[in-house]
């Protein structure tokens, strides 16, 4: 057991730490309202710049091939990064979906034709990419999707509709999920289409959230036409593909949601120092001094058990119980948090920006309000205890 | 960095679950925790041989020499045998603090002693207050032309009534951790009195200690006078994150068993493990379980390496574990149904394990506020 670094990625942390010093963008987080995780609307050029800037300092992509735009380094690297970034409370990286997910599944199932074509410009945020899966009457039992993908020549017409869809509004690929075989068992009439958002016959809706943003849409597939040479990872094989995807999304979550958590704590510290009661400070109240010394722990703890899959992965070993764990713990940890900035604000919870009497300008109630949304997206924490009961423990199906 | 363990260290588990199954299945524990003792000499002389009373004694007292990380290791396993006896208080306790405090001349008389399994030694820290700071140490050792008196009451000292001798905290000067020091007092003792409580646990043996006008000399302090709170305070820290690995090799076994009772055990013509409100409750135990070893491999590890934030990891684990075990191990029980409410199955004994752990060496509450002081909240 150790937990030094080597020679090597002390230089690398040394690298990013003088290069977040020197190109931080200062007081983002006022600017963007944004305290913790997915970032606003009015946000995304600039954040569309500030990855493209960190691209070009070579921190996009750390683990990715040379030859598809990365650095070829390891996960020890990413999570050299992770943690400067969290130290300076950098601003996180729009392109997660292509990072995180459409980028790896394309690396590991993709023709040479599609890895030269797409991961290249995920990284340098060219083309931002969104995830066509749940559908109205497909969400955790996500195999009922309906739209349809029927072949005609080289092409499939593609009709039918997805929903939830971040960032489709300004996404210029999607990972999009069509049956191409109705007749099949539902799990194994599915193909995973790299999706052109230009394509004639697609629509994007707006839905407005809780939080009164348009962060997430509804997509029509009206006879959309996809060339063959768009499908990834063979036809009628979308259902493995799209798991594969959804396993590289939690282990980059671990990542970046690791950040997320350590800002948005920090965020609370300061905001529990500043807030008085009863004449003292928050943070000196025996009750919430508990709460927030239980959510400093439970941060912690969720670093660590990140730590531990993470030296599994470098050993070459697949990840254990304790990768399968990470998206539950931030949901829970993250919602803890939201939750009692709430109350550490108190009756001013009631007020929103704009109002003078706003504390810390308003930022928490629009983080407290998406947070809604954790235990949601990204498969729900009852899908997810599903996934660790019946993988983990081997507990029978339902 | 590489966060996990090593050859030597995977064979130390398997090794000591293969012993300790062998040696310590639960029809011994519960013959064993029915006795005042808990142990048997045979056992503690197996103990020995497995070299396990030396394990974190250094070479030059005839011990392993090996670290934490390596304790925690075996803590597991014995959490989850649930042994009995007096281990923990021998080797963490009473050894680990002749260690840290003790003069050369005492290391080299105990020690070797206590590796060998001849000699059992405690430590008698908390009184009826039940404070765990240095104000909590009110006994009083006056001293006059060399001799030192101690007068007072000891609670909840472990296993003191098969020990050859009690670390004793005592005050010598003034109030706060400057005016305390360590005593080595033995079995015997004139005005030294011992008496076993009844435990809810009944594999923890747990006495009161009350000393009246025991006389020792200035041999039986342990270092110097006055030093007593400073090598107190890092026998606690690392007898906190052994005390939270014996915890996590509980719960693993709580889960464990939990588990394969949900796969077998059929209702409503299927095996309940197939129905969401049992599976959940069982994906929560293995979050609380994985996540406890976590902190706890990562204290053992801050403290091995002397890291400054060694303390605030240590209290992050027993914060941490200490909720984690009592859920877990009462989440074991609810998911048995009426089977693991009676006494013939073993996960009372787990549950009772929890319950005394969660408040030794202080609770959650305890630690969360540690905590809090020592990240400037």
């Amino acid at each position: 057991m150790d937990f030094t670094l080597t020679p090597e990625q002390q230089s690398f942390r040394d690298e990013v730490r003088d290069w977040l010093r020197k190109n931080l963008p200062r007081g983002w987080v006022e600017r963007l309202r944004e305290g913790s995780d997915v970032p606003r609307p009015e946000a995304y050029e600039f954040l569309r710049g500030w990855q493209r800037k960190m691209y070009d300092a070579g921190f996009v992509g750390l683990t990715w091939p040379k030859e598809y735009g990365g650095r070829g380094l390891t996960f020890m690297e990413e999570l050299i990064l992770a943690e400067e970034m969290a130290l300076q409370k950098a601003p996180p990286v729009l392109n997660i979906l292509a990072i995180g997910m459409a980028g790896p599944t394309i690396i590991n199932y993709g023709t040479e034709e599609q890895k030269k074509r797409y991961p290249a410009k995920m990284l340098s945020c060219e083309e931002i990419w969104c995830q066509g899966y749940s559908e109205p009457n497909a969400g955790s039992d996500l195999a009922s999707l309906q739209t349809r993908a029927v072949k005609d020549g080289e092409y499939y017409v593609i009709n039918g509709q997805k929903v939830w869809t971040s960032l489709a509004h300004v996404a210029d690929w999607m990972m999009l999920l069509a049956r191409t075989d109705p007749d099949a068992p539902k799990h194994k009439g599915i193909t995973y289409f790299l999706l052109d958002m230009k394509l004639p016959g697609i629509t994007v809706k707006p839905l407005k959230q809780i939080t009164g943003d348009p962060e997430f849409n509804e997509v029509y597939f009206d006879n959309v036409r996809v060339h063959e040479s768009e499908i990834l990872g063979g036809l009628n094989n979308g259902w493995a593909v799209g798991l594969a995807t959804l396993m590289y999304e939690r282990l980059a979550l671990g990542f970046g949601l690791q950040v997320r958590l350590r800002i948005a704590l920090d965020g609370l510290v300061e905001l529990a120092r500043n807030t008085k009661k009863n004449g003292a400070s928050v943070s000196k109240d025996p009750v919430l001094r508990q709460k927030l010394a239980q959510l400093w722990i439970e941060t912690e703890v969720f670093k660590y058990t990140g730590a531990r899959a993470i030296t599994k992965l470098l050993k070459g070993e697949l990840p254990g119980p304790e990768a399968s764990t990470g998206k539950m713990m931030w949901v829970e940890g993250h919602q803890h948090l939201q939750e009692l900035a709430m109350e550490i604000e108190g009756p001013f919870s009631q007020l929103m920006r704009g109002s003078q009497w706003a504390m810390a300008d308003g930022l928490w109630q629009h983080t407290f309000l998406r947070s809604r949304a954790n235990s949601i997206e990204g498969g729900t924490t009852e899908i997810q205890k599903n996934i660790i009961g019946e993988r983990v423990l081997g507990l029978p199906k339902g | 960095m590489n966060f996990g363990f090593n050859e030597e260290q995977e064979l130390l588990r398997s090794t000591a679950r293969k012993f300790l199954e062998n040696e310590c299945p639960s029809e011994v524990v519960r013959k064993l925790m029915d006795t005042p003792e808990g142990m048997t000499p045979a056992l503690w002389g197996k103990l020995a041989e497995q070299g396990w009373l030396g394990l974190i004694t250094p070479e030059a007292y005839d011990g392993m020499g090996l670290g934490l990380v390596d304790l925690v290791v075996l803590m597991e396993e014995m959490g989850r045998a649930v042994v009995p006896g007096p281990y923990f208080s021998t080797v963490l306790l009473g050894g680990l603090g002749i260690l840290e405090a003790g003069t050369e001349a005492q290391k080299k008389e105990w020690l070797p002693k206590i590796a060998a399994g001849e000699k059992r030694v405690t430590l008698a820290w908390m009184e009826p207050s039940a404070q765990l700071g240095p104000e909590g140490v009110t006994l009083a050792a006056a001293e006059k032309g060399g001799t030192f008196t101690l007068s007072g009451t000891k609670l909840f000292v472990p296993d003191a009534h098969t020990a050859d001798a009690v670390v004793v905290a005592a005050r010598t000067g003034k109030p706060g951790a400057e005016g305390i020091s360590l005593f080595l007092v033995p079995k015997g003792a004139k005005g030294l009195a011992v008496t076993l409580l009844p435990t809810m646990d009944q594999t923890r043996k747990l006495c009161e200690v009350t000393l009246k006008d025991v006389a020792v000399g200035g041999d039986a302090v342990l270092g110097a006078t006055g030093s007593g709170w400073k090598a107190l305070s890092r026998v606690l820290d690392r007898a906190t994150v052994a005390l939270c690995a014996e915890m996590c090799g509980g719960a693993q076994k709580v889960l464990d068993m939990t588990v394969e009772y949900a796969k077998i055990r059929q209702a409503f013509g299927r095996p309940i493990g197939s129905f969401q409100g049992v599976k959940h409750k069982a994906a929560d135990m293995l979050v609380d379980v994985e996540n406890s070893k976590s902190i706890t491999y990562y204290a053992a590890w801050a403290m091995d390496e002397g890291v400054a934030e060694g303390p605030l990891a240590a209290s992050m684990a027993k914060a941490y574990v200490s909720d984690a075990y009592r859920k877990v191990s009462a989440a074991g029980i609810q998911l048995h149904g009426g089977i693991g409410f009676t006494w013939e199955h073993d996960l009372h004994l787990y549950f009772k394990r929890a319950k005394g752990s969660e408040f030794t060496f202080g609770d959650a509450t305890y630690h969360r506020e540690r905590v809090a002081q020592l990240v400037n909240l």
